[in-house]
């Protein structure tokens, strides 16, 4: 690694630190950690348009780390709260169950995106291979967190998750056009969701009242 | 960028938008299933104006031979399920849920609109979204837990098939040359030679799954079955009539794009694989539904899987097959869905076994429901026959060998399809059921009146074709390659 390429090499931190939270987020059984997570993970992603906008020139990308630090450290935790404190304490059988499987299957599915990026070889390629691998991994581990949960909240965050996965793998590439307005888009898209939860009305679905 | 003035295509997609903020603010009920119908049947006219109009241009929105005859039948579908939700929303809902159902049904209508029109791929990102909150919407206007369960399914099942979709967008975007990059359909596709193929490849597969679970194809179909069990009458007509139409329409212009890229992967092996799946699953899961409602909502999974088949099959013959198949499974569906919420209605149960004998104790009815489903299992003369004829056909000639697990699962879903019509409608419906002759009451004519003008337009598509849509049939089924 030379000193020219340092910037560049920071900027992709942020996106190894999304991923260490994915994890983090798919061992978490309890709601309340799971949301200050997915927090620090709007974070990051925030961190990682800002610095990808230092390093290509990108003033839309300063936009988008607006965007996501507004909804993701935000708007959507406020909400997700708002949501654990109207479905009240978290059942004891939840927060104790086993993740040991769950995060073998990330393991996996980390391995899997890694495979997946490999045919990616194309010159001139805008998109390095490690940061599409990352951004898949996150993707495919915010798939898996809204599989495997019943809790609303920790299906939001999966989604959420996912939709950090797709966004961060925008940011990375350079010249991805109308990014802000996709941000904004696939924050919407979390947020309508959420207020699905709300408007559901079966007593207590944060914690799996549904059929699913 | 945005136009200046407002074309044609943007109309389409904002009238019914505004429609949809009048009518959420409209408190009596009866207006605002009149004020729907209205806008719907501006719509419709709206749509034909465009057909004239020449195709192409630049912008955001591109109308072409592909989507403009999706367009018109999306538009023609949502009048007819308008003038039949009058019917049952006056009964129904309360003010709240009729303002909560005619907003969202026109705010379904704009987003399929801007989905279709759609050269942008993320103006048809937030289209299929907005569609698919809509319907969430509907779905939650029933007022019941199960309903409001059923709704919360779908934004999970919608909500991540959305994302991955967007990221198959953006892998699709990325491809393309640094210098290229471009959210435009048309674009992508004039590059594609240059375009990194395994991007591309891996675009297509997650945008394949994500468009899917909004089309309710497996794996992510879960949230289909329970929203036509627990919704309003006329939402099966929108949710698996309508939504799936621009969600393919997506899947097809990214095949044409990997089509045109040397060494992208073949996306036909891809469609191929995935419809049979459906099909056959279908086929399987058909034998095991009691309630009315899911069994027609995996009816839909098995023939929108034949649809991806013919896609997946491709060249000119495969895709108008595909067409034929998609646009004979709305006509078909919205016709069975109003006849089974019509009669769900009159006997207040959804079970097969309850709502059987329909022809002895309701004939007008009955009858007209039996050929809805065979419109439906595509039975000779409508138009799914017609695609599945043109499907088989060109398998055989191309690829024999695929003919046995097809007609298996064409075999297995009809054989339920078949045993289900006999049921309902030539049943035996017992002594305690109410029995009802005679003309047509206004009730039942705004329910068996857009039936049959469905079942005519599938009719008409299966067997007298007129020239002009014939024409722009065909060179939409070259559109693809």
């Amino acid at each position: 690694m030379s000193l020219a390429s340092l910037p560049q090499e920071i900027a992709h931190l942020p996106g190894c630190v999304m991923l260490l939270l994915s994890f983090l987020l798919l061992r978490q059984r309890r709601e309340a950690a799971a949301i200050k997570a997915l927090a620090a993970q709007g974070v990051m992603l925030a961190l990682a348009a800002a610095l990808q906008g230092w390093v290509q020139g990108a003033p839309q990308l300063l936009l988008v780390a607006l965007i996501e630090v507004a909804g993701k450290l935000v708007l959507l935790p406020m909400a997700l709260w708002a949501l654990l404190r109207r479905s009240g304490p978290q059942p004891a059988a939840e927060r104790a169950g086993d993740s040991g499987p769950h995060l073998i299957a990330g393991i996996a599915l980390v391995a899997l995106a890694v495979l997946l990026v490999q045919p990616i070889t194309g010159p001139g390629q805008a998109v390095a291979r490690e940061d599409l691998a990352l951004s898949l991994a996150i993707l495919l581990l915010g798939l898996l967190l809204m599989a495997t949960r019943r809790g609303a909240i920790q299906r939001v965050s999966g989604l959420a998750g996912l939709e950090n996965g797709a966004i961060l793998a925008a940011v990375s590439a350079g010249g991805m056009p109308l990014l802000p307005a996709l941000s904004l888009a696939g924050l919407a898209l979390t947020g309508v969701v959420l207020a699905g939860a709300f408007l559901h009305r079966v007593p207590r679905l944060a914690h799996g009242g549904e059929r699913g | 960028m945005l136009p200046a003035s407002l074309p044609l295509p943007w109309i389409l997609v904002l009238l019914p938008w505004a429609g949809a903020v009048v009518l959420a603010a409209l408190p009596s009920v009866r207006v605002a299933a009149l004020a729907n119908i209205g806008v719907s049947a501006a719509s419709c006219l709206l749509a034909l104006l465009l057909l004239m109009q020449p195709q192409g241009g630049q912008g955001w929105l591109r109308p072409d031979a592909l989507n403009l005859p999706l367009l018109l039948l999306a538009c023609l579908v949502g009048l007819a399920t308008a003038v039949f939700s009058a019917g049952m929303a006056a009964e129904r809902f309360g003010p709240g849920r009729g303002r909560a159902w005619h907003a969202g049904f026109q705010l379904l209508i704009g987003a399929q609109a801007l989905a279709l029109l759609a050269d942008n791929m993320g103006a048809m990102w937030v289209g299929l979204e907005i569609a698919a909150v809509a319907g969430a919407l509907m779905l939650a206007a029933q007022g019941t837990a199960r309903a409001a369960q059923a709704a919360w399914q779908l934004l999970l099942f919608c909500g991540a098939g959305l994302g991955l979709a967007l990221f198959g967008i953006i892998l699709l975007t990325l491809a393309a040359p640094p210098a290229g990059m471009d959210l435009s359909w048309a674009a992508l596709r004039g590059m594609a030679e240059q375009s990194d193929p395994g991007l591309l490849s891996l675009g297509f597969v997650f945008l394949l799954v994500g468009c899917g679970s909004l089309a309710g194809l497996a794996p992510l179909h879960a949230w289909l079955p329970d929203a036509e069990a627990e919704g309003p009458a006329a939402l099966p007509a929108l949710l698996s009539g309508l939504m799936p139409i621009a969600a393919l329409l997506a899947v097809l212009r990214a095949k044409a794009v990997l089509d045109a890229s040397p060494g992208a992967v073949a996306p036909g092996l891809y469609l191929l694989a995935l419809g049979l799946a459906n099909l056959l699953l279908a086929g399987l899961m058909l034998r095991r539904q009691g309630k009315a409602g899911r069994l027609f909502a995996w009816a839909s999974i098995g023939q929108l899987g034949l649809a991806v088949f013919a896609f997946g099959l491709g060249g000119v013959a495969g895709t108008m097959a595909g067409l034929l198949l998609l646009m004979g499974h709305s006509l078909g569906k919205g016709a069975v869905a109003f006849g089974i919420g019509h009669a769900a209605q009159m006997r207040g149960r959804q079970g097969i076994a309850e709502l059987g004998g329909l022809c002895a104790s309701h004939p007008a009815l009955g009858w007209a429901l039996a050929l809805a489903i065979a419109a439906l299992v595509g039975m000779p003369p409508f138009a799914l026959f017609a695609g599945e004829f043109l499907l088989l056909t060109e398998l055989a000639a191309r690829g024999w060998w695929l003919l046995l697990p097809l007609g298996l699962g064409l075999l297995g879903m009809v054989a339920a399809m078949i045993a289900v019509l006999l049921t309902l409608c030539l049943g035996d419906a017992g002594p305690a059921a109410p029995r009802r002759r005679g003309g047509w009451t206004r009730a039942e004519a705004m329910v068996l009146g857009p039936l049959w003008l469905l079942l005519a337009l599938a009719l008409l598509l299966g067997v007298a074709l007129p020239e002009p849509l014939a024409a722009l049939l065909a060179e939409a089924a070259r559109l693809p390659g």
